[in-house]
């Protein structure tokens, strides 16, 4: 059987293309692909024809080591599939584990308190580099160092709680790596009061900006069943007017003790399911977060307060070994569903097979179906607003 | 619950030999189909009012071991309508030959979302998917040799003349 056939028919196809057609190479060392993503357009002038993705340039093979490591070791290679969210991929890699050991009920109410609240910091600072670099991609330069200043007063933040600015190793199996430094709680609060009115200032500049609107408004209109057929999740899919949120769906960690809303796109601007509504899921996302942020700060200096004998590796498992079982983890990444597939054989700390589930990856794929006929400036804005991370599609 | 739902409505419509075995044990419960069915089952699935499976969350492609010649594909479903998951799986008998890969039939056609992760499975574990619309490789270069997530996988000693390190 010949298993090449479709990668002659595409070199077919490109080899062959008509001469009004012309075969334009965008990627993988662009700035508008956000990493190195490649992109082959077959393009008739500045009408896109069809849109060819080539992924695999930040390919570090996550699930071949994965088989080779024990489960507190993989969790830094987590961090490194989405590494602007790395807190939730943490989340979800220990919820899985915990869940196969049996042990997701004994988790003290502090350690899930404070997962919450870095996953939600880290969430606003995904978010806030989707923006900033969105607005970049269209051609508005100064969103994108409002949010990056923005964004480095959460990094110091989980640096002075982890360790490490982006890749934090911080959720372990049964805990955290240490209790949040004393004053934490407090800073947190700081920060919510300091970037409320930035956020109003960003609004202004960029959300309600005419030149902006023009330019991400109607354009890349995604439906909701492409979007449900495409596997698209997190702001994609609320971005296409589904109020869809497994935080609420699943219930998970202490997500339903907080009270937030789940931001979904109503078409205020343009149609439903366009670049527009998905960036302002976002926007409203950060706000949603900050509520998140607030009581988590305050349930965790009331009634879940520091203790001295606090010891929040105390249910941490010296080894992990899980009884064999198949086991699919989901939790709600800021760029939709990550998922992991553990196969545990129940005799070795190692997993038998982890496949990760990006959510970039299925979100990604949705491309060629909607940049179908688009400019090629207006492909750079569905690009922009599907918000990618290569470290999490290639893994 | 909803795994007995959905072998009653697999039953009734394929048959009894659709359901080769069932595992009820572990936290998520599975169902093993019969290879010849999946695609089919799929779109049951997918279609049928009672279950609304409109979203596949995962697709993953399995190696069993160097001595079980077994390779399987596991479907993670989710409905977002009626808010249920279900875990299909697929099980082949191959004896490991890189000339003649395990043939499981492509679901790209149900949800394209499986599109990719099809061409992923291809890629690091060699399942054919028979009736993909373009299963090439998708993480890898088109000309790499061998798949690399095979339990029985030997790294090559150079890439294009470049010396593969470890």
């Amino acid at each position: 059987m010949n298993y090449q056939e479709a990668l002659t028919r595409y070199q077919h196809k490109i080899n062959s293309v008509s001469s009004e057609e012309m075969v334009l190479n965008l990627g993988p060392q662009h700035p508008s692909t956000h990493g190195v993503l490649r992109l082959e357009l077959i393009t008739d002038g500045e009408i896109v024809k069809e849109v060819i993705p080539h992924l695999g340039y930040l390919h570090r093979c996550f699930e071949k080591h994965a088989e080779a490591l024990n489960y507190a070791q993989i969790i830094p290679y987590t961090d490194r599939m989405d590494y602007l969210a790395s807190m939730n991929n943490n989340h979800a890699f220990v919820m899985g584990v915990e869940k196969m050991l049996g042990i997701e009920n004994d988790i003290p109410k502090r350690v899930e308190y404070i997962r919450v609240l870095v996953c939600e910091l880290n969430r606003i600072a995904s978010h806030l580099i989707a923006v900033g670099t969105y607005g970049i991609d269209i051609g508005a330069f100064t969103p994108f160092l409002w949010c990056f200043r923005d964004r480095e007063h959460i990094m110091n933040m989980l640096e002075w709680a982890s360790g490490a600015r982006m890749l934090y190793n911080y959720i372990w199996v049964g805990g955290l790596f240490y209790d949040v430094p004393v004053g934490f709680e407090e800073r947190c609060q700081e920060f919510v009061a300091y970037f409320k009115p930035k956020m109003k200032e960003l609004n202004e500049l960029l959300t309600d900006n005419q030149i902006f609107i023009s330019r991400t408004a109607n354009v890349g209109v995604l439906p909701l069943d492409v979007a449900i057929n495409y596997g698209c999740s997190g702001p994609m899919l609320r971005g296409s007017g589904l109020k869809y949120d497994l935080r609420r769906v699943d219930e998970y960690s202490v997500y339903p003790e907080l009270d937030f809303e789940i931001p979904y796109a109503k078409g205020e601007i343009g149609t439903v399911g366009d670049c527009w509504n998905r960036y302002k899921v976002r926007i409203d996302e950060i706000a949603e977060s900050l509520k998140i942020i607030e009581q988590c700060t305050d349930k965790l200096t009331k009634e879940h307060k520091r203790t001295p004998d606090f010891d929040p590796r105390a249910k941490a498992p010296k080894k992990i070994v899980p009884k064999a079982q198949d086991f699919y983890i989901r939790s709600e990444n800021p760029k939709g569903e990550i998922g992991f597939y553990f196969i545990a054989d129940g005799k070795s700390d190692k997993p038998f097979r982890v496949k990760a589930r990006g959510p970039s990856f299925s979100n990604l794929s949705v491309i060629p179906e909607i940049s179908k006929g688009v400019m090629i400036a207006d492909l750079v804005a569905i690009i922009g607003s599907i918000d990618i991370v290569l470290g999490e599609v290639d893994r | 619950m909803i795994i007995d739902i959905v072998k009653e409505i697999l039953i009734t419509k394929f048959g009894d030999q659709v359901i080769l075995v069932e595992e009820r044990a572990h936290l998520q419960p599975a169902l093993i189909i019969h290879p010849n069915f999946i695609d089919d089952v799929c779109l049951t699935l997918r279609d049928h009012p009672e279950t609304w499976f409109d979203f596949l969350s995962s697709l993953s492609g399995i190696d069993y071991g160097v001595e079980q010649k077994k390779f399987g594909v596991v479907y993670h479903l989710s409905s977002i309508i009626k808010n249920h998951q279900i875990v299909l799986k697929v099980m082949l008998e191959n004896d490991r030959d890189e000339n003649a890969l395990p043939i499981v039939k492509s679901v790209s056609n149900v949800w394209k979302a499986a599109e990719w992760h099809e061409r992923e499975a291809f890629d690091l574990l060699g399942i054919y998917f028979e009736n993909h619309p373009d299963l090439r490789r998708i993480l890898l270069p088109d000309d790499w040799e061998g798949y690399p997530l095979r339990k029985d996988y030997k790294t090559a000693e150079r890439y294009h003349q470049i010396k593969i390190d470890l």
